[in-house]
């Protein structure tokens, strides 16, 4: 009794502690100097330096995701709608759910590896020693970077996606390319893309906020580094399916 | 003047520090040894406003510290009056030797950038340091690492330098050196320091007066002479550097006892 009354009262401290850091980066994010050339920097990492590895988690899901469906709909004879399939799966989960995924592994684990580094080497302290705020330093950079790229990100994997589905379609099961396009479009609408963007958008909130989390609170020299990467990374993927299933259920039920 | 009243601090159930009072007159350079893990660290931090009492408090020029949040730190410029040494050196891994010198002058002060090359030369040549500005910390060796930590500490000129354990992981020459820094910053600067450490040749090179911090409290404090000729068996078992008497005792350590 008492082990689980400590594990709930850790649990909500650890929500706590997230939510209090999003506030104070939400507040210092608008509070000027603003200095752009550390958001370029983390932008550039989360953003640029992450497009080869999305490319090929999306071209292979669209891909996989057209002879998937192609399986499924020739037995209903209704191969007409494998576009709209693809293109809906795509838009609406897979996009959003394998990039944060794919985010949280490359980049949260980077910056938590990096800022525990620094919290255990006390660059932190240094850092407060001389004038320095960690949280409008470390964490504003990461959280901006992360909330502004990760969505661009996601458009970026839906389209290379739905070009792994035209891939297949196209040349393997003799769809014709217009038809394909024709398909894709008619098919979604704003509703499908703005779900999918608003995912997206919470998805880099709660890698931001775990990674540097995980980063400030690191103790215990190389192995509390260690601890702290692989806990960032699991927290991350918990929260991100869990945050998953909470909003496709309300855009399910609402709109 | 740095008062320091009645800080009690602990990391779960571990009372690190347990009512320690200390008084730091301006310009003195005072001397906290004690074993490692006892709290001297935990105690700079203290001092420099990143940690926060349980109980007690902490004033500077009779302003009280404890209670002030960081913003307000930064608004009294306190932030910039004391700097701290830290005891790996600290420095930023992502800038430069010359950015982390510069790193207050650059981001929070309207100094120009010729005024801030100058001050970079000028701080690193008074720790014995040139023509390093380009390079990155992982380039450097551990005690050129601590000379510029103390470059990047005095580029702001600050009153109050806290150095934690600054002859500790060089060698004894770069350590001689420091110590002679750490005098010169008091006789030529007058700048009030607190010296955290347990290498007694330094302690008693640089202090004016040493104090000993045990079991959370601080148990002498005197002149290097003074604690020399100390009677109090906790401190003569330290300065001695004897494995085996009042500390060890009290806390059941046997050491040396090899099983045949």
């Amino acid at each position: 009794m008492r082990g689980i009354q400590e594990r709930l009262v850790s649990i909500l401290a650890y929500i706590g502690g997230l939510t209090s850091l999003g506030y104070q980066a939400t507040v210092l994010s608008v509070t000027p100097p603003l200095k752009l050339s550390r958001f370029f920097n983390q932008a550039k990492r989360i953003g640029l330096d992450s497009l080869p590895i999305v490319s090929i988690v999306a071209l292979f899901t669209g891909m996989i995701l057209a002879f998937q469906t192609t399986y499924l709909l020739k037995k209903l004879s209704s191969e007409i709608y494998i576009a709209n399939l693809v293109a809906l799966s795509l838009v609406r989960e897979l996009g959003p759910v394998f990039t944060a995924l794919v985010v949280a592994g490359r980049v949260g684990a980077s910056i938590t590896a990096e800022m525990g580094t620094m919290t255990v080497t006390e660059q932190v302290d240094a850092l407060q020693t001389l004038a320095a705020n960690p949280v409008k330093y470390l964490v504003v950079p990461r959280f901006l970077g992360m909330v502004i790229m990760l969505p661009l990100l996601v458009i970026y994997t839906d389209l290379i996606g739905i070009l792994g589905g035209f891939t297949i379609c196209v040349y393997k099961l003799g769809v014709t390319g217009s038809m394909y396009m024709a398909m894709t479009f008619q098919s979604l609408v704003l509703k499908d893309l703005f779900s999918g963007l608003m995912k997206s958008l919470v998805f880099g909130i709660i890698i931001a906020l775990v990674s540097c989390y995980e980063g400030l609170r690191t103790s215990g020299g190389a192995e509390g580094v260690g601890r702290s990467t692989t806990l960032s990374v699991v927290t991350s993927f918990i929260l991100i399916i869990t945050a998953d299933c909470v909003f496709t259920a309300l855009f399910y039920f609402v709109f | 003047m740095i008062e320091i009243n009645n800080i009690t601090k602990s990391f779960r159930s571990n009372k690190v520090l347990d009512g320690l009072n200390l008084v730091i007159k301006t310009g003195e350079t005072k001397v906290i040894i004690g074993r490692s893990g006892c709290g001297k660290s935990v105690l700079l931090k203290h001092i420099v406003g990143i940690l926060k009492p349980e109980k007690g408090g902490v004033a500077i020029d009779g302003l009280e510290i404890t209670k002030l949040s960081d913003k307000e730190l930064n608004l009294y410029r306190l932030r910039l009056k004391i700097a701290m040494l830290f005891q790996g050196g600290a420095l930023f891994d992502s800038l430069t030797v010359g950015e982390n010198v510069a790193f207050v002058l650059s981001e929070y002060t309207d100094t120009s950038k010729s005024t801030i090359i100058k001050r970079v030369k000028e701080s690193l040549s008074m720790v014995g340091l040139k023509d390093i500005e380009h390079l990155m910390p992982s380039d450097l060796s551990g005690g050129m690492k601590k000379r510029v930590a103390l470059a990047r500490a005095i580029c702001t000129k600050p009153k109050i330098l806290l150095y934690d354990e600054p002859t500790t992981g060089v060698d004894p020459i770069t350590a001689d050196a420091i110590n002679d820094l750490i005098i010169e910053f008091h006789d030529k600067l007058e700048i009030t320091s607190i010296v955290v450490t347990h290498d007694m040749i330094s302690a008693y090179k640089v202090a004016d007066r040493i104090a000993m911090l045990y079991a959370g409290k601080i148990i002498q404090m005197g002149t290097p002479d003074e604690i020399k000729n100390t009677t109090n068996p906790f401190v003569k078992q330290f300065i001695t550097g004897a494995s085996a008497g009042a500390i060890t005792d009290r806390e059941n350590l046997v050491f040396g006892h090899v099983q045949d």
